[in-house]
């Protein structure tokens, strides 16, 4: 299916090149989407998707390069200049003012028409905006406030906003990492019908099934270099993966760790209780435990208590009720220093400010748990050699022990902190989205150190968005909801789509 | 042309130096052009200014004397702002460092001299610490912003100092003849209670260095092998680049705020002690006051980038400005010039970091060039 050769793309990048200190995250690259198509833009992390976005939407000047909308070329030298010019972004985390209604928000930012009269008309405004969401599919209250609103309700505002001020071009940034396997179901249809409307709207995403199911034309991104367009039609989800890559992709995937019924259980968690960061109850009883050898995974949307949950068991958040036991010895409530001595060891789901302190060295981020040996002196040398065992056994590349940690890319860092928890030989490992913004290679990588632990007898518990890496990994599933666990599986019977309905609050299997 | 500042790809090391030395080189440029547009000979002015704080009699010597207390301020500062901590309390803990050791040389001043100066040592750094650890356990317990704490408790602690001296017959104040009732002042502290200071070098414009400047050169040695050597200052290091990555780590972060707030008034106090063994030898509420010791410290610590070394140089070049500034005052010399220049110093330092980060591109024409003609026939 090619254009029709007098017809212009709507969106042309040429050539467009963005250094960053020590990288350079797009390098000559070229992008074309017509009008009235979906075309997905695929890619690793750090491939230069987000890069490349942020050039397209004004929030970056390219170092080089052109930009051209409809045959014209474009200068943008603010974000202003891309909305006016039709160009709307769904970020991955969205730019909603939480206090704000639906409507107020669409609004907000637009200078035309409704938005510029000194009083607002609200009614107006939300009789548009119910329109448009009729339109389109996507049901949302335009007078209710955003911090009422769940995620994925959040994401049909921002779509909305877009639309509101008659975009031309949606770029949507991994939206679907927000939402149950349903929901993104409904968003490709409304991303659907919005190109049928003559937009152009530009998927970005790492996921392959999503991206031959929603998208027409699919070009990938490596190394910041774009290395192919094609028609989804002719793609296998194998194929994009080996230009997403680079090489070809070994398939297999191993046997999980089969548990006899005489291993105890390490971990144990009874009625947990704890409240969030705006002092909602996050946790409402959850109970559950870890066998050694187990891998416990526990799936959910995003901002269901998981973060929590994490931060209780390892002592980061004191819990309002409950205990936590490990090998039957209880845990004193909210400190992280008794939690790692009873051997909790923890991948965080911030990986760069919590797991590691960024701008000091790798020896001092190794020694992070470690460093309290005997006297009041730091034993450097000791340190220093530790950190180079680190980065030779767990293949750290490209640093030294004294590299910023910083410096190292996702992969590279998060080998940096298993290798550091796994050296303290702990009982329990508490991995929170291991593997989130990872590249394939990194991501097989991680799982693979996960099951080797779990082999040698440590009990995971394994909290993820990543149904794929559940399904993958985990001995047991549980479903975290609103704070309550909302159903045990087993991972052998279970399906994406009883997964999905848990997950999104459906019945209790 | 334009001129694009962009972000650097790396920082190389020399930077490190260039940057400040270069920054300092400005600023000696923009107050030539000062006194240049107020009909002053720059080169002159400089000359005796060198003149005043290096090289002329006692030039040396009066530089130490200036320098010392900026240097256990900067070291105050510093040692908390290391940890993100920003103490900006140094001059109200200078203050009751040199409460508490006034009391000590007077309260123990049957003591030979040296026990007595070590303890009026050991009561400054108490003193310091323990105004310290007020806006510290504020910080720490209930999570108050420890910038504005400790600053407005400067001002308590300059109205608790005048208070000891002139509105009340306090311990501390001279009563014992019918002047010091009418001229308030503070009770002179016994001979044993004189900090000594050794003279180096005898000759020419000679050079005698006190007590205090020498302790402040071991705290600096001190602070750096206790932040670069220690388990204290590894937790101080972590806590400093992420909070969240030091509680991961079980780092108890609430007495580390206490115990570097402490540290960092236990130095400014040490400062207050050499204060009144050094110099004045009496509580001096004026004298202490007039200078603005702590707040001149937030700007040596600043400029030294918090490395202990650099902020007892630092306090010598600043020191050294201010001594010749008392010393050259009259009319032919302009008054403001040396506040001038301080702040330029201090303007140029601070604005010239961003060459560190950045820097600036004179590029041909402003916004990227397409390297293909614009206008491509659509065939």
């Amino acid at each position: 299916m090619s254009e029709p050769a007098s017809t212009p793309p709507a969106v042309r990048l040429r050539g467009i090149t963005k250094r960053f200190p020590g990288v350079v995250a797009n390098d000559a690259v070229d992008f074309e989407a017509a009008a009235g198509e979906v075309h997905a833009l695929l890619g690793e992390n750090g491939a230069g998707k987000t890069t490349l976005s942020n050039v397209m939407t004004g929030l970056y000047r390219p170092d080089e390069g052109s930009i051209e909308l409809f045959g014209r070329p474009v200068e943008f030298r603010s974000p202003r200049d891309a909305l006016d010019a039709g160009i709307s972004m769904v970020h991955q985390h969205f730019r909603l003012v939480g206090a704000f209604t639906v409507a107020e928000n669409v609004v907000l930012g637009d200078h035309r028409g409704e938005a510029r009269t000194f009083r607002l008309h609200p009614r107006r405004i939300e009789r548009r905006v119910a329109e448009l969401g009729e339109q389109f599919g996507l049901a949302v209250d335009p007078g209710a406030k955003i911090w009422q609103l769940s995620l994925g309700e959040q994401q049909r505002v921002e779509i909305l906003k877009a639309l509101y001020r008659e975009s031309r071009v949606l770029i949507l940034d991994e939206p679907t990492a927000v939402l149950t396997p349903q929901e993104a179901e409904k968003l490709f249809v409304t991303l659907r019908s919005m190109a049928d409307d003559g937009r152009t709207i530009v998927f970005i995403s790492h996921k392959l099934n999503e991206v031959k199911a929603v998208a027409r034309r699919v070009t990938v991104l490596r190394g910041g270099r774009s290395v192919a367009t094609a028609p989804t039609a002719d793609a296998t989800p194998q194929s994009l993966a080996e230009l997403m890559v680079g090489r070809e992709l070994a398939s297999t995937r191993p046997e999980r760790v089969e548990l006899t019924a005489e291993d105890e259980t390490v971990l144990e968690v009874e009625d947990l209780w704890a409240d969030g960061d705006r002092g909602e109850k996050a946790l409402r009883g959850v109970s559950l435990h870890v066998r050694a050898g187990e891998i416990l995974a526990v799936a959910g949307v995003a901002g269901n208590g998981q973060r929590e949950l994490a931060e209780a068991i390892t002592g980061l958040r004191p819990p309002t009720r409950g205990r936590i036991s490990v090998r039957g010895k209880r845990l004193p409530a909210g400190d992280p220093r008794r939690a790692i001595r009873a051997g909790i060891a923890h991948v965080p789901e911030d990986r760069l400010g919590t797991g590691v302190a960024p701008s000091l060295t790798i020896a001092s981020n190794t020694a992070l748990k470690s460093y309290r040996t005997q006297g009041p002196f730091l034993r450097r040398r000791l340190i220093r050699r530790r950190a180079d065992e680190l980065i030779r056994d767990f293949d750290v590349r490209g640093a030294t022990h004294a590299t910023p940690a910083r410096q190292l890319s996702g992969g590279n860092l998060q080998k940096v902190v298993l290798g550091r928890e796994f050296s303290a030989q702990p009982s329990v490992l508490v991995a929170a989205s291991p593997t989130r913004g990872l590249d394939v290679a990194a991501i097989a990588t991680v799982h693979g150190h996960l099951r080797d632990a779990a082999a040698d007898g440590m009990a995971i518990l394994l909290i993820s968005e990543d149904l794929d890496e559940i399904l993958a990994l985990a001995n047991r599933i549980v479903v975290l909801y609103e704070g309550e666990l909302a159903g045990e599986l087993d991972p052998h019977g279970a399906t994406v789509n009883e997964i999905g309905l848990l997950m999104a609050g459906g019945a209790r299997v | 042309m334009s001129v694009r500042i962009e972000r650097r790809l790396e920082q190389p090391r020399w930077l490190g130096v260039a940057v400040p030395t270069g920054s300092i080189v400005l600023a000696l440029l923009l107050t030539g052009a000062v006194l240049l547009l107020t009909g002053h000979d720059p080169v002159h002015a400089y000359h005796r200014l060198f003149n005043a704080a290096f090289v002329g009699k006692d030039a040396l010597t009066q530089t130490i004397v200036s320098a010392t207390p900026l240097a256990f301020t900067g070291l105050a500062a510093a040692a908390a702002f290391r940890m993100q901590l920003f103490n900006i309390g140094a001059e109200g803990q200078l203050y009751f460092g040199a409460i508490f050791a006034a009391a000590a040389g007077l309260y123990l001043h049957s003591w030979p001299s040296a026990l007595l100066i070590a303890a009026m040592v050991v009561a400054g750094a108490f003193g310091g610490a323990a105004w310290a650890a007020i806006p510290g356990v504020l910080r720490a317990f209930c999570r108050t912003n420890e910038i504005i704490t400790s600053l407005m408790l400067n001002y308590v602690a300059a109205l608790i100092l005048n208070y000891l001296i002139f509105d009340s017959l306090s311990y501390w104040r001279d009563t014992s003849t019918p002047e010091a009732k009418v001229f308030p002042q503070g009770k002179l502290l016994p001979d044993a209670a004189n900090w000594p200071s050794w003279g180096i070098v005898h000759s020419g414009p000679g050079l005698v260095i006190p007590l205090g400047f020498g302790v402040a050169v071991l705290v600096a040695v001190g602070l750096w092998a206790l932040y670069s050597r220690t388990r204290f200052g590894f937790e101080v290091q972590v806590l400093g680049d992420s909070w969240r990555a030091a509680r991961y780590a079980g780092i108890r972060t609430r007495r580390k705020i206490l115990a570097v707030m402490c540290l960092s008034g236990a130095i400014a106090g040490i400062g207050g002690a050499s204060q009144d063994g050094d110099f004045r030898h009496l509580l001096d509420p004026r004298g202490l006051q007039q200078a603005g010791y702590g707040y001149a410290g937030i700007v040596i610590a600043a400029l030294a980038r918090y490395n202990p070394f650099a902020v007892v140089l630092i306090s010598l070049l600043l020191g050294g400005l201010q001594n010749a500034g008392y010393a050259l005052q009259g009319a032919d010399f302009p008054s403001g010039l040396v506040g001038v220049m301080e702040g330029l110093i201090l303007f140029c330092a601070l604005g010239c970091e961003l060459l560190r980060r950045y820097r600036v591109r004179v590029v041909r024409r402003a916004g990227p060039e397409p390297s293909v003609p614009a206008t491509e026939p659509t065939s």
